[in-house]
C-alpha cells in the first residue's frame, strides 16, 4: 500500500460506526449596522491605521495630496490613476516584467479593495489588485475602499469573494506581539497603512 | 534547557517527566514573571472582544460540529481536497509519519537546487524536526516569525503556541540578538520597537532573495483546494508569495469541507489567539497561483491513531489558537517546556501523549499536568473538553509509568500553599466525572479517601508516608 492507500484506510477503521453529526448554524449570517462605513473607519482606526471618509468626487484630489512626491506603484486599470500618475514623482503599473527589485525601490502602493468588513475593519485584495508581491513589499500601502464594498461581518464578505482568486485580507499595518506582548506596528509586510473611503 | 530536543517522535529524554520539569520552571522568577504578564494581558484582550460577538457560542457550536462532521468524513474530504488543489495546478503527497514527510520536503528543496529555505511559523514542521533533517541534509532553514527567530537565534525551544518566545523579555532578546544576529546593529536598545525593526532589516534580504518557503496552514478547504494561513507581520507574506517554489505541510486534520465553513473560523480563532477582532495579514491561495510551484504535503503522523480514540479524537478539533494555555494555571507556573513537545499547556497535556503514545515517563506524565479546574474547556472556541480527555488517559496510561508519574503531579500541583484551590476544584470536577473510584494511581489514593474532601493535612501525610 501506498501512503496514500494507507492513511485513507486508517481513517476508514478509525470512524467506522462514528455517528453523523448535525451542524448548528445559529450564528449571524447577515447583519444590519446603521453606520457601516462610520464603523468601519473606525475599526480600521483602532489598528493604528490612517483613514479619511470622503466624498467620491474628491477621492482623485485627496489622492494625488497624498501620493504627492512619492514614487508609486499600482495595478492597472483603477478609475483614478490618472490623478495618482498627476501627482505622484513616479508610477509603475504592476506586470510580469516588475521585478522585487525594482517595486523594493518604489516608496508605495495604491490600490482599491475586492471588499471591506466593518465589524472587523478588514480590506480584503484580490487579483485585481495586482500580484500579491505589489501590496507586500513597498513600505507604504494606500488603500481606496468605495462604500459599497462594505460589508458588516464575515460571512458576507466570504459570500462575496472568489476562492480562486490568491486572497489577502489586511487588518491594519503589519504587527507583532511577539516582545512582552507589546504591539509594534510595522515589521515584514507596509509599515503604514491608509486607507480612503469614498463615500 | 538540556540540549535533549523533545521534539516529535522518538528523540526522547527518558529521564524525565512533567513534574521534575515544572519544578525546575517554577525556580524561574524571571520565567514565572514573563509568564504570568503575558498570558494575563492576552486573556484580557480576548475576553473583550469575545464579549463584543452576541453570537459567540453559536459560532463556537458550529466550530466545534463542523470539525467533527469533517472527521467523521476526512477520507471524502482529503480526496476531493487533493482533487481540486492538483486541478489547479498544484501537488499532493500523503506522508504516513514524521520520517517520510521530511524525506519528501528535502528531496523537493533538493529538487529546486536551493540550499536554503525560508520557513513560516509551523507547528507541524517542529512536530516532525523538519529544521533539523534538513540541516543534516545540508539545507539551512530560516525561521521569519519574530518569535521563532529568537528561538531559533537562541538556541532554545518554542513555550508557547502563538507567542514561542513569550519566556524571553526584551532584555534577554537584546542580548540574544547582538551575540546571534549577524549585523545587528551596534547600539541596539531593548525597545520592542527597536527590537522588530533589527529583524526586519535581518530578514529582508533572505525574503527577496528566497527561492523556496515551506510553510504550514491553519485551514484548508475541501471543496475548493484553498490554503490559508493567519499570521500577523507580513513575515508569511513574504514566504508564501515571492519564493518559487511553495511547499506546505499540513496536518491532516486541518480541513474544513466548504468555503462558507471559513465564515466560523475566520471569526473563532483571531479573537481566540492574539484576542484582535482580525489578526494584520490573512493569506488564501488555490493550487499553483502567479506562476508559483506549489507542493501540499498531508501528515498522518499519529493523527488516525488519535482518531480512532472515540473520547480523544476530539483533540483533533484544536484549532491552534492557545486560548487553553492563557488561562491554564498549570501552565502559567510550569512553562511550556514543561510539557516536553511542541504543543504545550492543556491541548499538549491531551494531544502529545495521544500522538505519540505513553510509552515514556514524560508522556505518560502528562495527563497529570492539570488540576481538571475546566478553564480550558471555557475558552476553547471548538468546545474541546480537555479535562474529560485527561481523565479517560490517566485511565489508559501504562500502570507502573502513569504511577510514578502520577504521584509526582500531584504532589506538585498540590504540595504548595496557593495550589490548594486547584485541587478542591480538582476534586469536584472528579466527583462529578468519577463518582467512585479515580483511575490509575490517583486511585489508590481515593481507596482510601472519599474524593471530594482532601484535607490539607493528610494529604501531606499521605505524601510523606508514600515517599518521594
Ligand atoms: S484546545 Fe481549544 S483552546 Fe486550546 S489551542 Fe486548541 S482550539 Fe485553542
Amino acid at each position: 500500500m501506498n501512503a496514500r492507500q494507507e492513511i485513507l484506510a486508517r481513517i476508514r477503521r478509525a470512524v467506522a460506526g462514528a455517528p453523523e453529526v448535525e451542524i448548528p448554524r445559529g450564528y449571524r449570517t447577515h447583519v444590519t449596522l446603521e453606520d457601516p462605513v462610520g464603523r468601519f473607519a473606525e475599526r480600521v482606526g483602532d489598528y493604528r491605521a490612517v483613514v479619511h471618509v470622503v466624498p467620491a468626487a474628491e477621492v482623485p484630489g485627496r489622492l494625488a495630496e497624498l501620493v504627492a512626491g512619492r514614487r508609486m506603484a499600482a495595478p492597472e486599470g483603477l478609475p483614478w490613476l490618472e490623478a495618482v500618475r498627476g501627482a505622484a514623482a513616479e508610477l509603475i503599473l504592476d506586470g510580469p516584467g516588475l521585478s522585487v527589485a525594482e517595486l523594493d525601490r518604489v516608496d508605495g502602493v495604491v490600490t482599491g479593495c475586492a471588499v471591506a468588513v466593518a465589524e472587523t475593519g478588514t480590506i480584503v485584495l484580490d487579483e485585481r489588485q495586482g500580484r500579491r508581491a505589489l501590496t507586500l513589499v513597498p513600505d507604504y500601502h494606500l488603500c481606496v475602499v468605495q462604500a459599497a464594498q462594505i460589508v458588516a461581518s464575515v460571512p458576507e464578505a466570504l459570500a462575496r469573494l472568489t476562492p480562486t482568486s490568491p486572497l489577502t485580507w489586511v487588518s491594519g499595518p503589519s504587527a507583532t506581539s511577539d516582545i512582552e506582548l507589546d504591539r509594534v506596528e510595522g515589521v515584514h509586510g507596509p509599515r503604514t497603512l491608509e486607507v480612503v473611503i469614498s463615500a | 534547557m538540556s540540549a535533549t530536543f523533545l521534539g516529535m517522535p522518538g528523540n526522547l529524554s527518558k529521564n524525565t517527566d512533567f513534574p521534575k520539569n515544572a519544578a525546575k520552571a517554577v525556580q524561574n522568577s524571571q520565567l514565572r514573571f514573563n509568564l504570568r504578564k503575558a498570558t494575563h494581558t492576552i486573556r484580557g484582550k480576548r475576553a473583550a472582544v469575545v464579549s463584543e460577538l452576541p453570537d459567540w457560542q453559536d459560532l463556537r457550536a458550529a466550530g466545534r460540529a463542523i470539525k467533527d462532521h469533517t472527521l467523521r468524513h476526512l477520507d471524502r474530504y482529503l480526496l476531493q481536497l487533493e482533487e481540486a488543489v492538483t486541478a489547479r495546478g498544484g501537488h499532493v503527497h500523503w506522508a504516513r509519519d514524521a520520517a517520510e514527510a521530511n524525506r519528501i520536503v528535502t528531496d523537493l528543496v533538493k529538487a529546486t537546487g536551493e540550499r536554503e529555505v525560508v520557513k513560516v511559523k509551523s507547528m507541524a514542521t517542529q512536530e516532525i524536526g523538519l529544521n533539523e533533517h534538513l540541516a543534516a541534509h545540508g539545507i539551512t532553514a530560516y525561521e521569519t516569525d519574530l518569535a521563532e527567530l529568537i528561538v531559533q537565534l537562541g538556541h532554545d525551544f518554542p513555550s508557547h503556541i502563538l507567542v514561542p518566545a513569550i519566556h524571553r523579555n526584551r532584555a534577554e532578546i537584546r542580548e540574544i540578538f547582538l551575540r546571534e544576529m549577524p549585523g545587528a546593529p551596534e547600539g541596539l536598545t531593548d525597545e520592542p520597537r527597536a527590537l522588530a525593526e533589527a529583524a526586519r532589516l535581518h530578514l529582508r534580504e533572505r525574503f527577496l532573495k528566497a527561492k523556496v518557503a515551506v510553510s504550514g496552514a491553519n485551514f484548508m478547504i475541501a471543496e475548493t483546494g484553498t490554503m490559508v494561513v493567519l499570521e500577523s507581520e507580513g513575515n508569511g507574506r513574504m514566504c508564501l508569495s515571492l519564493p518559487e517554489t511553495l511547499i506546505s505541510v499540513v496536518g491532516i486534520e486541518k480541513l474544513l469541507p466548504a468555503w462558507h465553513d471559513l465564515e466560523v473560523f475566520l471569526q473563532l480563532l483571531p479573537r481566540s489567539s492574539t484576542g484582535e477582532r482580525m489578526n494584520p495579514y490573512t493569506s488564501m491561495w488555490t493550487g499553483s497561483v502567479e506562476g508559483q510551484d506549489f507542493h501540499l504535503v498531508l501528515l498522518d503522523n499519529g493523527r488516525t491513531r488519535v482518531l480512532a480514540d472515540e473520547v480523544g479524537r476530539q483533540a483533533l478539533r484544536c484549532i491552534r489558537c492557545s486560548a487553553c494555555l492563557n488561562v491554564c494555571p498549570v501552565y502559567e507556573r510550569a512553562g511550556g517546556h514543561a510539557y516536553g513537545s511542541v504543543y504545550p499547556g492543556p491541548i499538549g497535556a491531551i494531544l502529545t501523549p495521544q500522538l505519540r503514545g505513553m510509552g515514556s515517563e514524560l508522556d505518560a506524565s502528562l495527563p497529570y499536568a492539570s488540576s481538571l479546574c475546566g478553564a480550558c474547556y471555557e475558552v476553547c472556541p471548538v468546545a474541546i473538553d480537555i479535562p474529560q480527555v485527561l481523565v479517560d488517559l490517566r485511565a489508559k496510561a501504562p500502570h507502573g509509568l502513569a504511577e510514578r508519574a502520577g504521584m509526582r503531579a500531584a504532589w506538585w500541583l498540590f504540595a504548595r500553599e496557593g495550589r490548594l484551590a486547584a485541587a478542591q476544584r480538582l476534586a469536584a470536577r472528579l466527583r462529578r466525572l468519577i463518582p467512585r473510584r479515580l483511575p490509575g494511581p490517583l486511585g489508590a489514593w481515593t481507596d482510601t479517601r472519599d474524593v471530594p474532601d482532601i484535607p490539607r493535612q493528610s494529604f501531606r501525610d499521605w505524601w510523606k508516608e508514600s515517599g518521594s
